[in-house]
């Protein structure tokens, strides 16, 4: 790894770096959690990462920092121990947060690093950002894991303050240059857990947007504590998490489309 | 095209019933083969020793009971009822007979025992009064090696009490030319020797007992030719007669001759494996490569339509089920070290030929089958791989572990091969390793590798240098000078100054441990040599000696450290925190060590320590009292903790120690130290001689003794309580790799494992959800390659929830078959001590999928 290039130099905000993960893209991955960003999803399970600023977060009884300046070098340390896994599994290392469009620069400098050392490059973004922020981003990575979320606009702001049209007009942009998409759908009751709302979406996917590959990913409960441990209400209240035999229902109603849909990453 | 026909075949109702009937008794212990061992004995007073056993072996093959049991299609058994045991007083008794009355309540590997044959038991233990290998092998050794041993630096038990076993015969040999093949080579072999000849009588006494012991074996399987053709006759079942009858012709064919088909290949096989087990007491009999010296007997019958693969894989899963029909008794600190009534009958699958060539075959597919089939401890199942091992064969075994079996074990060829070379055995035997036990490497029907020879507990020289070599901590703690007189650790000015004291008692020890393990050696090879199991083992019939007197073209005596994990995170905060931060004084951290960072010890333990104390006294003459024998044991609850303030202060110790980087990390600088750390065992270990004319090699792995002997150890500086259970083999502390396994993989990998060429073992658990689906398969398998790929010799895992384990524990009745990996081997967990259980339960479950 070359260091003296100033990509290498460019800092960006982080909050935790998970290895060995095997749900966000292909094979095994590093993921990188950036700090900060524009959507507040009501179910999110990483409500440390919305915020921009370093906070503090009560876990387990003791005080954890959360958030951290650091490195494209830095990162690239802890992403290059993996490598041996990367090579065995086709992976790589994804890019995921709060929202990764937050901080451009520092991102693609990161996937810069990534090919020029021969990693395998993901982005779990929500696209909510301006096209120019993107399109740089075109070349870089190798494969796009996107939401969508909802179809209707207004329910879509309303669950996670933003409506849908930019998100959905930056997804067909990137379909027409022929990324590399992978659709993921939350499933979350009370937002989007019917079949009709979840068959328009694989519509829209699959017809509109030629992608041949979605995930539904069920509700869970497992960011209950980190609100609790930011001093933040739960904003699900007891919502509980969908079972198996209605995510298997509705993967059999998105498949129903032609699209190949697996539920879970 | 496809390359392998994987059929993924049923398992037909029978297996399913020889199974339940393992089950059907508790395992129990039966008097037959020592009544005859001691009957033969008696008549041959006087004569040459090699001679005795011959005669004792063939006086028992004539007359053990014989069984058949119910739909069995392999047949031969040690015991009258299933999974029972023989005893083998020749090597050792007492213990047995003390431990007559609790040996059927115990918590790790209770037998029944029945009063009679307890009677007889001890009727035929007045003969052997003297005559035992370990009181030769006590006699043997020096009064240091017996202090160090009593102080628990190191265990050499396992030979010290019983048979040597871990041994892999030529069992391709014996299926090719059968032992009327053997018995033609040995005679060819003593015609050569003249009367004039100096080892006339020696060779030829060894010969001869080759002979006997081989037209033993072939008397024993005409024995069952015979039942066979009784309950043949008395049967009324059309099917079962004509399997009796089947068997009849099998057993009288075989292993006399060679076999003619799969079937009689496989009848062979077994009665190799049982009588070996009837011969001697050790374990570890382990039939390796079965996948490789079958095959040619599978493909004939296939080729020439004579088999179904659906027979094959029936009988194959008998013979699977048959490996769990032995059983062995230890005594019963043993047992917690060996602990699942494990034989560690390791069978390996895949790998390469002796000419560099990848090896898998339909039988490599049809093993892992059969382990699905039968999900039992036995055999210990392994799978070799290499860089050019088939990405399905791997997919294949992935499934296996899947099950949550603990099966198989993923061996590198990559390091275990050089790694053999850099031992002087050559290339083609290099590349047909299997493994032996646990997980130890070695060249089959070639080697007498006395792995396993003792435990060494890493741990304990640290203590030592603590208390400039007097024993003041841990469990026989009474401050008696056992080890080489350090410095004072208080007045130690540099690390190195304190990593030299380390390597000094270490050094020491280890002399005690050759000392220890050279005198059983010499003891075995005086009272117990084996001309059975010598006559498979190269080259034993050309030099005329028995494997014992070091008839072996390979020898080596490989003893296991552990302990890795603890000392160098050990080392790494007493480096960190006393000498380069200055955070902590050499005399603080002592003082909290000895004080066991400020926390009480359990109320067993405290008994236990009160009781050893106040014998001491008792035995110095001293005035006890009942307030003595109270405060004593208030004082060793307590560790010494007399107030909450002195008690904070030795937690906040503990609490600074946490904060050191920890090895299975992927912390590089931590990693590399662990390599420094490993190496102080075995790298003095490899300049060791044996006395059959081989070297010591080191392995680095606990089978299950990292809790028994972790019981007998006091705290230490990486912060472990006093008596905790010690880190597994090459694993890093339980809770302390916090990084996912990837992380873990790379810091074990930092490891020399080359080196350690006795075999190193690395625990991992996952999750049952970390491997489900295809993905996780894949995802699984590129894990291991890449740990492969960094060059880790082993590793093994446990698939199983935790909240699985927690139930089991509770109603251990609903989870009788639930096999878990333990350490080189798989067991049923309700069959485990509770602390053993609760080792497992604690190891880090690695769910991040």
């Amino acid at each position: 790894m070359q260091t003296d290039n100033s990509i290498y130099n460019t800092r960006g905000r982080i909050f935790d770096i998970q290895k060995f993960s095997v749900h966000d893209g292909p094979g095994i991955r590093t993921i990188i959690f950036l700090k900060g960003c524009v959507l507040r999803c009501r179910w999110c399970c990483n409500p440390e990462s919305q915020n921009w600023e370093i906070e503090t977060m009560l876990q387990n009884g003791v005080k954890k920092v959360i958030g951290y300046e650091t490195t494209v070098a830095e990162v690239m340390k802890t992403v290059l121990q993996d490598k041996p896994y990367y090579r065995r599994s086709g992976g790589g290392v994804t890019l995921s947060g709060g929202e990764t469009l937050c901080q451009p620069e520092f991102a693609r400098a990161l996937f810069t690093a990534c090919h020029e050392n021969g990693v395998n490059t993901a982005i779990e973004t929500t696209l909510c950002a301006e096209w120019d922020v993107i399109e740089p981003f075109l070349p870089l990575i190798d494969t796009f894991l996107v939401d969508i979320k909802h179809m209707d606009s207004e329910k879509h702001r309303e669950f996670t303050t933003q409506p849908n049209e930019l998100i959905h007009e930056n997804i067909k942009k990137l379909a027409h240059a022929g990324a590399n998409l992978i659709v993921r759908v939350p499933v979350i009751p009370t937002f989007n857990d019917t079949p009709k709302e979840l068959h328009d979406i694989a519509v829209f996917a699959y017809e509109e947007l030629g992608v041949r590959e979605m995930h539904i990913l069920p509700y869970h409960r497992l960011g209950y504590d980190k609100y609790i441990g930011l001093g933040r209400d739960y904003p699900m209240g007891d919502l509980p998490s969908p079972d198996k035999d209605k995510m298997e229902m509705l993967r059999r109603i998105c498949a129903s489309t032609g699209i190949i849909c697996h539920i879970g990453g | 095209m496809v390359k392998y026909n994987i059929i993924d075949m049923e398992r037909t109702p029978r297996i399913g019933h020889l199974i339940d009937a393992l089950f059907d008794h508790m395992p129990e212990i039966e008097a037959d083969r020592a009544v005859l061992l001691t009957e033969s004995y008696k008549q041959t007073e006087g004569e040459p020793i090699v001679t005795r056993r011959a005669k004792a072996f063939a006086h028992i093959c004539e007359n053990l009971p014989i069984v058949i049991r119910d739909e069995e299609l392999i047949v031969g058994s040690a015991t009258k009822v299933a999974r029972g045991c023989q005893v083998f007083p020749e090597y050792s008794f007492d213990w047995l007979e003390a431990e007559f009355d609790t040996v059927e309540t115990r918590t790790a590997d209770p037998f029944h025992i029945s009063e009679e044959t307890k009677k007889t038991l001890h009727e035929v233990y007045k003969y052997w009064g003297g005559r035992t290998t370990s009181e030769l092998a006590t006699s043997y050794m020096a009064p240091e090696t017996l202090l160090a041993m009593k102080h628990n630096i190191f265990t050499p038990g396992n030979y010290f009490y019983n048979g040597i076993g871990h041994v892999t015969v030529n069992y391709g040999k014996v299926l090719k030319i059968g032992y009327r093949g053997i018995i033609e080579e040995a005679k060819a072999e003593r015609a050569k020797y003249g009367f004039e000849h100096p080892e006339y009588a020696s060779r030829t006494h060894f010969l001869d007992a080759v002979i006997l012991s081989c037209e033993a074996a072939i008397t024993y399987a005409k024995r069952y030719a015979k039942l066979a053709m009784d309950m043949a006759d008395a049967c009324t079942d059309a099917q079962r007669k004509k399997e009796l009858l089947t068997i009849a012709m099998n057993c009288a064919r075989v292993p006399e001759n060679g076999a003619q088909s799969f079937y009689e290949a496989c009848q062979s096989f077994w009665f190799i494996q049982m009588l070996l087990q009837i011969e001697s007491s050790g374990h570890s009999i382990s039939p390796g490569r079965f996948d490789q010296y079958m095959y040619p007997y599978y493909k004939a019958d296939l080729e020439a339509g004579k088999i179904s693969p659906v027979f094959a894989q029936e009988l194959m899963d008998c013979i699977w089920v048959k490996l769990n029909d032995l059983n062995k008794v230890r005594d019963a600190a043993s047992a917690e070290g060996f602990a699942g009534y494990s034989l560690f009958q390791n069978l390996i699958a895949g790998g390469q030929t002796p000419d560099g060539r990848d090896a898998t075959n339909d039988l490599s597919f049809m093993c892992i089958q059969a382990t699905k089939h039968v999900l039992l401890p036995m055999p210990s199942f392994s799978v070799r791989v290499w860089n050019g091992s088939p990405h399905e064969f791997l997919l294949k075994a992935a499934e296996l572990t899947r099950t949550g079996v603990g099966l198989p074990a993923y061996y590198n060829d990559e390091v275990i091969i050089p790694s053999l070379l850099s031992r002087g055995i050559a290339i083609e035997d290099a590349r047909n390793y299997n493994i032996i036990g646990c997980v130890e490497p070695q060249a089959p029907g070639k080697t007498d590798g006395w792995h396993d020879a003792a435990f060494f507990n890493m741990c304990r020289p640290l203590e030592l240098v603590m208390n400039a070599g007097a024993d003041k901590s841990g469990a026989e703690a009474d401050g008696v000078q056992i080890g080489p007189k350090t410095p004072d650790v208080t007045t130690m000015k540099t690390f190195d100054e304190f990593f030299d004291a380390y390597k000094t008692q270490t050094n020491y020890m280890l002399k005690l441990l050759v000392n220890a393990d050279n005198a059983i050696d010499m003891a075995h090879a005086e009272r117990c040599p084996l001309p059975f199991q010598s006559c498979m083992v190269e080259d034993c019939i050309g030099r005329g000696k028995s494997l014992q007197n070091g008839g072996a073209i390979y020898n080596f005596t490989g003893p296991q450290g552990f302990g890795i994990a603890n000392m160098t995170d050990a080392l790494y905060a007493v480096k960190t925190l006393v000498f380069e931060q200055k955070k902590l004084t050499m005399a603080e951290l002592k003082e909290a060590v000895e004080h066991n960072f400020g926390e009480d010890i359990s109320d067993k333990m405290a008994s236990l320590l009160t009781t050893k104390e106040i014998e001491r006294l008792a035995a110095q003459g001293k005035p006890v009292s009942e307030n003595t024998i109270k405060e004593t044991f208030k004082r060793l609850k307590s560790q010494g903790n007399t107030s909450d303030f002195q008690r904070a202060r030795y937690k906040k110790v503990r609490v600074l120690i946490d904060t050191v980087p920890k090895y299975g990390n992927d912390v590089e600088e931590v990693d590399n130290f662990a390599r420094e750390v490993a190496y102080t065992y075995s790298r003095p270990m490899e300049t060791f001689k044996n006395p059959r004319g081989g070297q010591y090699q080191a392995g680095l792995y606990p089978v299950s003794a990292n809790v028994p002997l972790g019981a007998q150890t006091g705290a230490t500086a990486d912060g472990r309580l006093a008596f905790a259970p010690i880190a597994d083999g090459v694993s890093p502390t339980a809770g302390k790799d916090t990084h996912g396994p990837t992380a873990s993989c790379n810091s074990v990998s930092h490891l020399d494992h080359g080196i350690a060429s006795n075999g190193t073992l690395f625990n991992m658990k996952f999750h049952p959800s970390a491997l489900e689906g295809q993905a996780g398969l894949e995802s699984f398998v590129a894990l291991i390659r890449g740990y492969f790929d960094q060059k880790g010799s082993h590793v093994q895992f446990n698939v199983v929830s935790r909240e699985t384990l927690i139930d089991a524990q509770k109603n251990p009745d609903k989870y009788k078959s639930l096999v878990v990996r333990v350490a080189g081997y798989s067991a049923l967990f309700t069959t485990l001590s509770k602390s053993l259980q609760d080792d497992i339960i604690n190891r880090t479950e690695q769910s991040r999928f």
